[in-house]
């Protein structure tokens, strides 16, 4: 072993298990201790967390939460990546859109929905334009940077070769800023995660979001409302995993180590 | 190694022509002089080394030649034609910086034949991958390679793609000592072979006598053309032979440095 700090193979696996165990006895414990009537223990999440599945309704509120952020999220992708890449390689065009683009990207996407119930009325493309809108500017800004950044010898090498300005997009510019593409395209999928919870809260009646707000209007049952949302935590934690899988691609891990 | 027992003999044609050319930089309004007034004619097939110390313009000139930078007065030809930018008949060499990380060593030494048909453009990678002597690598990144093999793989990659002439800026700058000497060995026995034109930026002294036919020394900047020596020792170049050693002691005491520290 080259180094002290390096955790043994059981221990990778002891202490995270550990300390979830912990937090679920300190749960239990402030339960009782507090003697509280409306938080419930983990063990009733636990049988909340069975009855929604046996009443088959969770599938497809998960499902009806995953549609809207893939579709939400992919015209964002859609859209964006197309519109940073140009604005990143027409620096002129990017000094005129770029201050109306700083101050949209910092308000919150729940500030929207008032707008977007106006636009699209209460329903599923009303909460899709809400998750586009978080994802967008992200993705946009992450593609602008991504391109400024390409190196100017690859920029150069490019050229030297022969290449003509579509050529050198397509085979220098993209790939070259791809790395920090995903980037972008991780935070924003993580934004649209959270984006569609509140979404479904207040424009649709379906969904996750839904399901919080739901268990919570007929009849207070917080271990329903709770159970869901370690639910949104477990999705999102698997949804950011999957993308972290996608940086391990050999043409772009490059992008995301120490280069030796 | 395939090593020619005589000198090289260059063809008389002149392959590149630097005439009055100057270049000056913009920096905070005031005008700084990089290059002035630079002449230099060089033959096809010939090695030149650009010597001078760092930052005095050797890069600058090479930037020009290769059309990345028009100069502010004068004119470079090649092949009797006015340079008006970067062209894939003449391919620039950046340290190892240059190879494209997102492609695999064949995709790299392929990128520039996307002219050529599948048949061609295979026989070519493959021919290459072979003189750089990367076989075995040819589905790796270049992350998963030394720096000695990424410089290995960008002459590759431009050599793939036939140029006339190759520009190389401190190629080996960035390796160990080690390597530094079997690359130059490699670079020469290339050169033996394709007879390109090279243009070669170095700050070491010891580097541009072991490879070039002739040696430009430069001055500090504002670079001038302090003096062109001719190294009229053949290769395989005996570095230890008298001849080799008055000319070494000659480019060190015009560029100003005893020869003993």
């Amino acid at each position: 072993m080259i180094s002290l700090a390096e955790p043994r193979k059981w221990e990778k696996l002891f202490w995270p298990i550990l300390t979830l165990g912990l937090f679920l006895a300190l749960w239990h414990a402030s339960v009782i201790w507090t003697a509280t009537k409306v938080f419930p223990s983990p063990r009733e999440v636990e049988k909340g967390m069975a009855e929604l599945l046996r009443h088959h309704v969770l599938w497809g509120d998960i499902w009806d939460s995953l549609r809207r952020v893939a579709i939400g999220f992919s015209t964002a992708a859609l859209l964006g990546i197309p519109f940073g890449l140009a604005l990143g390689w027409y620096p002129a065009a990017n000094q005129v859109v770029n201050p109306v683009m700083q101050i949209m990207r910092p308000i919150s996407p729940i500030a929207w929905i008032p707008v977007s119930i106006i636009l699209f009325g209460v329903g599923d493309n009303a909460a899709i334009f809400l998750i586009f809108l978080g994802s967008f500017f992200p993705i946009v800004v992450a593609c602008i940077n991504g391109v400024s950044n390409v190196p100017s010898v690859y920029r150069r090498s490019g050229r030297n070769f022969g290449l003509t300005a579509p050529q050198l997009l397509r085979r220098v510019i993209f790939p070259a800023a791809l790395p920090q593409i995903l980037v972008g395209l991780r935070i924003a999928l993580g934004i649209a995660w959270l984006v569609v919870v509140a979404a479904e809260m207040i424009a649709v009646d379906s969904g996750l979001g839904y399901l919080i707000i739901d268990s919570r209007n007929s009849g207070k049952r917080y271990d329903l409302v709770v159970a869901a949302i370690l639910l949104i935590g477990a999705i999102g934690l698997v949804l950011d995993f999957g993308f972290r899988r996608l940086e391990k691609l050999k043409p772009v891990r490059w992008g995301f180590r120490n280069e030796s | 190694m395939l090593v020619k027992e005589s000198i090289a003999i260059p063809a008389l044609k002149t392959k590149l022509a630097v005439e009055n050319v100057s270049v000056t930089f913009k920096r905070d309004g005031k005008n700084m002089p990089v290059l002035e007034n630079i002449n230099l004619e060089v033959r096809d097939g010939e090695f030149i080394c650009l010597l001078g110390p760092s930052g005095c313009g050797k890069t600058t000139l090479l930037n020009a030649m290769a059309g990345f930078l028009s100069p502010t007065s004068g004119e470079i030809q090649v092949d009797g034609e006015a340079v008006r930018g970067p062209d894939s008949r003449r391919i620039f060499v950046f340290q190892e910086r240059g190879v494209f990380p997102w492609l695999t060593v064949e995709g790299n030494i392929g990128f520039g034949l996307f002219k050529l048909p599948r048949v061609e453009r295979e026989r070519r990678i493959a021919h290459y991958i072979k003189m750089v002597g990367l076989d075995g690598f040819e589905k790796a990144y270049p992350h998963e390679l030394s720096g000695g093999m990424k410089q290995r793989l960008e002459v590759a990659r431009a050599l793939a793609v036939d140029p006339d002439m190759l520009f190389l800026d401190e190629p080996f700058g960035a390796l160990d000592s080690i390597t530094r000497l079997v690359m130059r060995g490699e670079l020469l026995r290339i050169w033996e072979a394709e007879r390109k034109t090279i243009i070669f930026v170095t700050h070491d002294i010891d580097e541009a006598v072991q490879l070039a036919d002739r040696v430009v020394v430069m001055s500090a900047r504002p670079a001038t053309i302090q003096q062109i020596v001719e190294i009229d020792v053949p290769h395989p170049r005996d570095i230890s032979s008298p001849h080799y050693l008055e000319l070494r002691d000659g480019i060190f005491r015009q560029i100003g440095l005893a020869h003993q520290i």
